[in-house]
């Protein structure tokens, strides 16, 4: 009997304690805050530090990430959005629900980043990658693929973020000679599926050559499987840029606490866990350094990337485009 | 002079399928946008219908021979095929693609063949591929439907036949063909209807953008232009094929017309000689076709079920969980609408949810429930509602026939003896409807184990359901892991499918 009352009392405290916490809700992709994405470290990180509850909600892939939040508009409970890319950023700044940041830090990218609204969290290059025991010189261009009798699965660009990577990266690379890249590619796509998921998959289960992915990949199989096959194919035209982008949402109620978890995603306690969980670069190299796999890895000597509002015109008609050249 | 057993209850379901179907489009439709539908949106379409219409009368004209071959021959290991022929319909899709792709893939068991013996290889991708994945999915259902009209036939008609000498000509004129045109329309609209909203199968067998069906264009209207109107109206288009389907269906059922039966077992006499041989071949080929992509799955995901993290057992406890309610959910959904009189408009809603884009759904239910609860929170009762609407076409099209029979055969006695209310439903309704009854509660308890399209949006902060997992550890590079909880969905799938449809068949034949 004593107990329970005891019990009763202490889940009382218990609770106004919990209420007396601030809460911060971050909205991100399903697969960061799985238990083998980031989410996991990162709460327990960000938690130890700000005294307050930190919690991730998972919404589908960055398309649908941007697609929620213009469907709450101003209403919704989240204060911080983390997984959006570059080819989306320019819609999602149209909506006029992010608020600008005050980060003023140096970000170790490819490129030089200044934005007021988006903060770099982590980012990759696309690349084609291939098993080296199956495919001994790879291609070096996507004209020497395409002249190749090389298999390759790729992504839709209409429902995945990696498939309108691609897109985008034929289209930087080519511009006006890209729909001829896409008719001369017809014949080594052996198909397109909705969602990276399923192109690797594919891939590892022997149905192409060569998939679209990161020049990353190859890391995974190596750190997490002690497998040295696989290999991204360097490309002269250069390699387009995924660039993963967080935000405030203007309509936080916890403003101040979404600011300090924006400066929290530079520190290493945050940058240090993206390597191996999300399997791209860190926007800020922490003072460990990479793991070791990632020094296997090719570095492009060309990096591409559309800025935001001319990707985001391009979009279209590339999709068109591609749509002819292979509708064939 | 009609009675009308659940009048209200049956308006009040298809109520609820109406708001969750046309209600959610409404909703979408509402939103500020375009609209306007493009050229390619046609091409789609068209490829749609296609791909659709084809899927539906292969898998339907394959299944007859097998449904009769099952029907007429006994042999060991009979009642295991049958069951058997439950799992493609209940595998999730990519698990389904890979497993098939195992099989007649660039680098599977059949192009080596192929290969070995120095011919060249075929390729699956392409509309044949689609239709093939189609066939692989639907070819099970389809014949489960048949058969159970080949066993409605009451023994009764095929003594009658017997003695009066028919053979297998004359029984298929006087006996088969008069239920097959029963059964026929309504299996081949269910099929129909499924494929019309089929997306990752149609995309990744169909080899690239010439297969793009409209799921795919209002996928893409939803994320990337968030053009929501015109996500409706693509979804509209979908309901209106549906509809058009439905009437179309209506139109050429005819109802067979046999008469009660005494319910007695009686095997009837198989033809023999080359008939025999053909039935042989039949169940041969149609178990090979089924059982490969199968084995297939099995092999990949077997090696990693020894070794699976631990958060797959605490989400197969929830997915079995939201299994359970939907089944319920839905099977009791689909009997009322089975039961009841003014049966067309109950017909066309217990059909409409089969071409719902579970897209625009999902996005109508959460412009609809968004500003009362918070979407996170809504996550598991909306999966579980959504699953048992999703389902209910399923068990609507497996007790429609035999509640229809029902009436006419014993809907006379029954007023006759006074038999009313929950008394007819339980001396005569459900004891006439167990073994489909069975059957619904394990087809819509599987499905309810997989499809998540429709989670996407809401979000998930606690844990996820079993789908989800196995998406997220493809997500996380862990391709084997993600077989082997595939394989254990499968798994779950198949043991709720065979719990309830044994314990519908446990007295009865099929």
């Amino acid at each position: 009997m004593k107990t329970s009352i005891f019990a009763a009392g202490f889940c009382i405290v218990a609770s106004l304690a919990a209420a007396e916490t601030p809460v911060l809700n971050v909205l991100t992709y399903d697969s960061f805050i799985s238990d083998w994405g980031p989410g996991p470290a990162v709460e327990a990180a960000f938690e130890a530090e700000c005294g307050c509850d930190l919690r991730f909600e998972g919404a589908g892939d960055g398309a649908a990430l941007l697609a929620r939040v213009q469907l709450e508009g101003a209403r919704s409970e989240a204060d911080v959005v983390l997984g959006l890319d570059t080819s989306l950023t320019a819609a999602a700044a149209a909506t006029g629900l992010f608020a600008p940041h005050d980060i003023t830090a140096a970000y170790d990218l490819p490129i030089a980043w200044d934005d007021a609204l988006f903060v770099p969290y982590d980012w990759g290059w696309f690349a084609f990658v291939h098993d080296k025991t199956k495919v001994a010189v790879p291609p070096t261009s996507f004209t020497a693929l395409a002249a190749s009798d090389l298999k390759i699965v790729i992504e839709d660009p209409r429902s995945s973020t990696p498939g309108l990577g691609l897109l985008l990266w034929v289209k930087a690379a080519y511009g006006d000679r890209a729909a001829q890249i896409w008719a001369d590619l017809a014949d080594n796509i052996v198909t397109v599926t909705p969602g990276w998921s399923e192109a690797y998959g594919l891939f590892l289960a022997g149905e192409a050559d060569m998939v679209l992915s990161y020049t990353t990949s190859p890391a995974y199989h190596l750190i997490a499987e002690n497998d040295a096959t696989k290999a991204a194919a360097a490309f002269d035209e250069g390699h387009y840029l995924q660039i993963e982008v967080a935000a405030k949402l203007a309509a936080s109620d916890q403003p101040a606490l979404a600011d300090r978890f924006l400066a929290f995603i530079g520190s290493d306690a945050f940058q240090s866990v993206i390597p191996t969980t999300n399997w791209m670069y860190p926007a800020h190299t922490p003072a460990g350094g990479l793991p070791q796999g990632f020094a296997t890895l090719i570095t492009p000597v060309k990096s591409l990337l559309l800025d935001p509002e001319a990707a985001q015109a391009a979009r279209g008609p590339a999709v068109d485009e591609w749509r002819a050249a292979l509708s064939r | 002079m009609a009675r009308r057993p659940f009048p209200l209850a049956a308006t009040a379901v298809a109520t609820a399928l109406g708001v969750l179907t046309l209600g959610t489009l409404g909703a979408v439709l509402a939103q500020a946008g375009g609209g306007g539908l493009t050229a390619a949106d046609w091409a789609a379409l068209r490829f749609t219908i296609w791909q659709a219409v084809l899927s539906a009368l292969v898998s339907v004209g394959l299944a007859v021979p097998v449904a009769r071959a099952l029907a007429r021959r006994r042999f060991a290991g009979r009642g295991a095929l049958i069951a058997l022929l439950g799992a493609p319909f209940l595998l999730p899709v990519i698990v389904a693609v890979l497993g098939l792709l195992a099989v007649f893939g660039r680098a599977g068991i059949v192009n080596q063949a192929l290969a070995a013996i120095g011919l060249p290889t075929v390729s699956i991708y392409g509309l044949h591929g689609v239709v093939l994945a189609h066939v692989f999915l639907n070819l099970p259902l389809a014949v489960r439907l048949i058969l159970h009209g080949w066993q409605a036939i009451p023994a009764e008609r095929l003594r009658l036949a017997a003695a009066l000498g028919f053979g297998p000509r004359a029984i298929w004129r006087h006996l088969e063909a008069p239920m097959l045109r029963a059964v026929l329309p309504g299996a081949a609209l269910a099929i129909f209807s499924i494929c019309l909203t089929s997306f990752a199968v149609a995309l990744t067998l169909g080899g690239g953008p010439r297969a793009t069906t409209i799921e795919l264009a209002i996928y893409q209207a939803l994320r990337f232009d968030f053009d929501l109107p015109r996500a409706a109206t693509l979804a509209a288009l979908q309901f209106a094929l549906c509809s058009a389907g439905v009437a179309m269906a209506g139109w050429l059922t005819v109802a067979a017309g046999f008469g009660a039966g005494l319910d007695r077992a009686t095997a009837p006499l198989p033809p023999a000689g080359w008939r025999k041989a053909l039935d042989v071949a039949v169940i041969t080929l149609a178990t090979a076709f089924v059982a490969a992509p199968l084995l297939a799955v099995v092999a990949r995901g077997a090696p990693g079920l020894t070794n699976l993290p631990v958060q797959v057992w605490a989400a197969a406890g929830r997915s079995l969980a939201v299994a359970l309610a939907s089944c319920a959910l839905a099977t009791s959904g689909a009997l009322t609408l089975a039961l009841a009189r003014g049966r067309r408009g109950f017909e066309l809603s217990a059909m409409l949810p089969l071409a719902a884009s579970s897209l625009v759904l999902g996005t109508g239910l959460f412009l609809m429930l968004a500003p009362w609860v918070s979407p996170p929170r809504a996550a598991l009762p909306v999966t579980v509602l959504v699953n048992a609407a999703l389902s209910l076409p399923f068990a609507f099209r497996i007790l429609a026939p035999e509640a229809r029979a029902i009436d006419a055969d014993y809907g006379r006695l029954t007023q006759a003896l006074g038999l009313r209310g929950a008394a007819r439903l339980r001396w005569v309704t459900l004891p006439r409807l167990k073994r489909p009854l069975g059957f619904a509660l394990g087809v819509t308890a599987a499905l309810s184990m997989g499809d998540l399209g429709v989670i996407a949006l809401f979000a998930t902060d606690t844990g996820a359901t079993l789908p989800l997992l196995v998406q997220r550890l493809m997500g996380a590079y862990r391709m084997d892991t993600a077989a082997a909880a595939a394989l254990l969905l499968v798994g779950f799938s198949f043991a709720l499918f065979w719990g309830f449809d044994h314990w519908g068949r446990r007295h009865a034949e099929t």
